[in-house]
């Protein structure tokens, strides 16, 4: 038989606040154990919830991003179960109305090729609700701590609708929407410092069946890979006992991105209660309009958005503008430098295969490079303008990468300059190489057109590397042409 | 009247202090040696810190003598509800749970006594985590009725009641979730104020059912609830739910307010169970507000026999989540015997919570349940809501409700030992939490047996100024407060 895989994810993304969701203390990664604490994070006796707006704010922000409808009312429940991770052993979360409604993710699938782009699908999100982390245990030989640095993070839960069916698409989703949350400045989405995690919900059912069959979550899938290789491990799992006729057990399964195999965590039996009911600690908050519209003023472009314009509008390749638009950074220096230089194709080109190369190599982010858009910008213009040949501008780059100072004082200060259209000095050198190469003469007149190229060489080391080579070759077929 | 210290109003002794006839040394010293005294009878203390006291009234007369004495509370005695968090100070809810807690922060009403000056007083007994009417609950001692040791001093806020009533406090603060303020006070003979849900900041107080707690003050007279609400009452940005609103002079409006009054008698609240001589001393102060002008009118409020089971949905669903942080992990009793994670959970909350609480965490976790919840959590929420629209009704006839505070004086220790029985306490006081409302209490009589009845007025949101104005004109007229008990 056929089957169809049928996939849902769950994202958790920590939203990147100065404080913590529900108090005043500092949120925050890799300090030492129980230092980012209060009364409230502990949940000592008598201690209140106070909501953190700038949380709120953010996942309305990460909302409009995605085309979700915003609730009139962010209603706060409390989620009952024991854990020693979670001090008050309820978590505060948004049960019956999530903040946020409805929405997608757009993803593109994996091209024919890699410079041609893939195919687009918009995946349809079921809600996104704010919650609060809890903390993280540690086990020992005979013992175990808590840290609860990470308690009361500020935290949203992403779930999809059950409607992806190949673990590329899984992949594609969460690469989509952990680069839209970066550009929304949402969070960093740093998966090694848990700042997204996902979960993912995998049924196979026979094609062309519309119920959905019996589901397996998959959890810590911890990188975006590893999601991708366990769902497609799990898929092969189901596959296997369906084929062989066993029959899928409803459960949580542990996949081990390390050894690629998986392991049964808990059967459905197991489910909790949560008795979820209303928080009376915290009263609802009224999202109004005026709210609604100074976040929406402040959503940026999408990544695909910004691809789609940069390609008609700067007309330059696919493959460049997918290294430009999945960084916000990287898509606003590049925008800066092609509207100085008037030249998007070759500032594209600077920035994506020198700039990019430069600033891996140096281990610096791009906003520490000297190197800025104005720079790119004179760069392209010197090459363009013909003052600066191709070779020669790669030294300047070079140069300037260090230095930080300007491709036109560089050019200036080492008389790298192109040599003058003193067409006197280069008709001589034109006709001195010809002179000094009958073969390739004879070549050239037999209709051999590349043989012109021995005589650019000559020319150049005539020139000292400082001629023009589209006036050297200019140069050269005319006066090629009346021999 | 007697011209001990202890047992002088709060107004007075602001006003001995304010004249340096006294010094709040001086004051501190006789609470101190009063307590000493009477306490081994009375035993409203869980725990007092004797040094820490005078050296807060020390500080205080040195204010005083350079003239930055901070108005009527300065160097003022308080006592503090074991439920109320004073930093460095234990803080048990008179729990084997929390007995070796000491609260690393203070409270808000904590941090606002402290900042007018009061001198922070004492631990005070209570039924555990507030949970009972007769203080019979703490798991510490069972706290008497200092006018008849034999008898309870009804609860939670049995030690702020009895310990007030006894002398051993100027004033005290008490929490009141179904009548845990007004039903001690009256069975003590003292005044005791719940404020309007939202008034006075509820951070920094364990946590029985959030939507209905309230802290507020137990005093001698009107003036003093008066001055203590002043010194406590105000929006918290630490407290989500306290209300934005501007604080008067409670004090300064008793004077400004004369009535006359329309009052409103509910005879939902006269009928089975009243105790005839409470009905009687009841009977009186409407007979008194009558003469006084006032118009008296029979209101109805059709759903109050709903209150007592709305309440215990409502309040044991809130504190079974409330109560759920108490396991053993970072803070508080931790069983011995655990085997593994479950078993230290069962075994810490099994050994460090008494009996009325584990029922009322187990009735809460029931009726949150997945299947549950519509029937009880649900529907008890829209009763709730009827039961304050009959308030509001009520309230565009009348400017207030007068009613008994409890169905009966002090009953005696061990008497009511059905839970269903002890629930049945708070009939009167339940549905001003319900409805979010500010009620008082204040001395009205004795019965027969010499003991305290209290008489209840209900007043309108956030019309605290009101009410004590109301409760006053009956004070005036009475000298019930002034009497003390025998010890």
């Amino acid at each position: 038989m056929n089957y169809e895989a049928v996939i849902g994810l769950e994202v958790h993304v920590q939203i990147k606040t100065a404080s913590k969701m529900f108090t005043r203390v500092a949120a925050g990664y890799g300090h030492e154990p129980n230092t980012l604490t209060d009364p409230v994070v502990l949940a000592l006796p008598g201690v209140l919830p106070v909501m953190n707006k700038a949380a709120l704010d953010a996942v309305i922000k990460a909302g409009l991003m995605l085309g979700c409808e915003i609730a009139p009312l962010c209603k706060w429940d409390r989620k009952n179960y024991f854990y020693p991770d979670s001090p008050k052993n309820y978590q505060i979360s948004q049960y019956d109305q999530p903040i946020c409604l409805g929405g997608s993710v757009e993803i593109e699938l994996p091209g024919a090729a890699r410079n041609v782009m893939g195919e687009h699908k918009r995946i349809p999100l079921t809600r996104i609700h704010l919650e609060e982390d809890v903390g993280k245990l540690n086990h020992g030989a005979s013992d175990s701590l808590v840290d609860y640095n990470r308690a009361g993070t500020p935290l949203m839960e992403i779930v999809s609708e059950p409607a992806m069916h190949a673990a590329e698409e899984a992949f594609a989703y969460l690469t989509s929407l952990r680069a839209t949350m970066i550009y929304g400045g949402i969070s960093d989405c740093d998966m090694e410092k848990g700042q997204l995690r996902c979960d993912a919900n995998i049924s196979l059912r026979p094609v062309g069946e519309t119920k959905l069959g019996i589901k397996v979550e998959l959890k810590n899938l911890n990188s975006i890979s590893f999601v991708r290789d366990g769902i497609a491990h799990e898929i092969r799992r189901q596959h296997a006992l369906l084929e062989s006729g066993g029959t899928i057990v409803q459960e949580t399964r542990d996949y081990d991105g390390q050894t690629g195999a998986s392991q049964s965590l808990r059967s459905k039996e197991m489910a909790h209660d949560y008795r979820y009911f209303p928080d009376p600690d915290l009263m609802p908050v009224k999202v109004d309009e005026v709210w609604k519209s100074r976040l929406k003023a402040e959503c940026p472009e999408l990544p695909f958005d910004k691809q789609r314009r940069f390609l008609g509008q700067y007309e330059i390749p696919y493959t460049i503008t997918s290294v430009l638009v999945w960084d916000r950074e990287l898509s606003d220096y590049f925008e800066e430098a092609a509207k100085l230089s008037g030249k998007p194709q070759a500032t594209g080109n600077w920035i994506v295969n020198d700039l990019l190369r430069e600033v891996s190599v140096a281990r610096i982010d791009l906003a520490q490079s000297k190197v800025r858009p104005a720079h790119i910008a004179e760069l392209v213009k010197l090459i363009e303008a013909g003052t600066l040949m191709n070779n020669v501008a790669r030294e300047v780059f070079a140069e300037m990468f260090t230095s930080g100072e300007m491709p036109g004082i560089i050019v200036e200060k080492k008389g790298l300059k192109a040599a003058p259209t003193d067409l006197g000095d280069l008709e001589q050198w034109c006709r001195e190489a010809i002179a000094a190469s009958p073969k390739a003469l004879a070549e050239f007149k037999a209709g051999k057109d590349s043989a012109i190229n021995a005589f650019k060489g000559p020319v150049m080391k005539a020139a000292k590397g400082k001629a023009n080579p589209k006036l050297v070759d200019e140069t050269l077929r005319k006066l090629l042409t009346v021999l | 009247m007697s011209d001990e210290l202890y047992f002088k109003p709060l107004t007075e002794l602001a006003a001995l202090l304010d004249t340096k006839k006294i010094s709040s040394v001086e004051l501190t010293r006789s609470v101190i040696a009063r307590t000493k005294a009477v306490d081994a009878r009375v035993r409203a203390f869980n725990s007092y810190d004797e040094a820490d006291a005078l050296a807060q009234a020390d500080e205080s007369d040195r204010r005083r003598a350079a003239g930055k004495a901070r108005g009527p509370l300065d160097g003022i005695p308080v006592g503090f509800k074991d439920v109320i968090a004073v930093a460095g100070q234990p803080l048990t809810a008179s729990s084997k749970m929390l007995a070796n807690f000491v609260s690393p922060y203070d409270a808000t009403v904590t941090q606002k006594l402290k900042h007018a000056g009061a001198v922070v007083w004492g631990r005070l007994n209570l039924d555990e985590f507030a949970m009972g009417s007769s203080t019979e609950n703490s798991a510490f001692r069972a706290t008497c009725n200092p006018w008849d040791l034999a008898r309870v001093p009804g609860g939670s806020s049995g030690g702020s009641a009895a310990s007030l009533a006894a002398g051993e406090a100027i004033a005290t603060l008490g929490s009141d979730t179904g009548g845990s303020i007004r039903q001690p006070a009256a069975l003590c003979g003292v005044v005791g104020l719940k404020p309007t849900y939202g008034l006075v900041s509820r951070y920094g107080l364990i946590a029985f059912a959030s939507s209905l707690d309230q802290i507020g003050p137990f005093t001698r007279t009107v003036e003093d609830a008066a001055v203590m609400l002043g010194g406590i009452a105000g929006h918290d940005p630490l407290d989500s739910t306290s209300y934005e609103t501007k604080i008067p002079d409670y004090r300064g409006e008793l004077k400004k307010r004369k009535g006359p009054w329309r009052l409103g008698i509910p005879k939902e609240y006269f009928g089975e169970g009243l105790d005839p001589e409470v009905g009687a001393a009841v009977e009186n102060a409407i007979a008194f507000y009558r003469e006084r002008g006032c118009e008296i009118k029979e209101v109805s409020l059709p759903h109050t026999d709903y209150g007592v089971g709305v309440y215990y949905i409502i309040a044991t669903a809130e504190c079974s989540s409330n109560l759920a942080r108490y396991d053993g992990i970072r803070y508080g009793h931790r069983s011995k015997e655990a085997r593994d994670i479950i078993d230290l959970y069962f075994k810490s909350r099994a050994e460090g919570f008494g009996a009325e609480v584990k029922r009322r965490i187990i009735l809460g976790t029931y009726v949150l349940s997945s299947g549950y919840y519509d029937a009880f959590y649900l529907r008890a929420q829209k009763v709730r809501t009827l039961i304050r629209q009959d308030f509001l009704n009520a309230y565009r006839e009348v400017d207030a409700i007068l009613t008994p505070t409890s169905p009966t004086p002090a009953f005696k220790q061990g008497e009511k030992s059905d839970p269903l029985a002890m629930y049945l306490c708070d009939v009167y006081t339940i549905g001003v939490n319900l409805a979010g409302l500010p009620g008082i209490s204040v001395p009205c009589g004795f019965s027969s047996g010499g003991l305290p009845i209290g008489l209840q007025l209900i007043g309108q949101p956030f019309q605290e100024a009101e009410l004590l104005a109301i409760a006053h004109a009956y004070e005036q007229g009475h000298d019930w407060g002034e009497r003390h008990p025998k010890l």
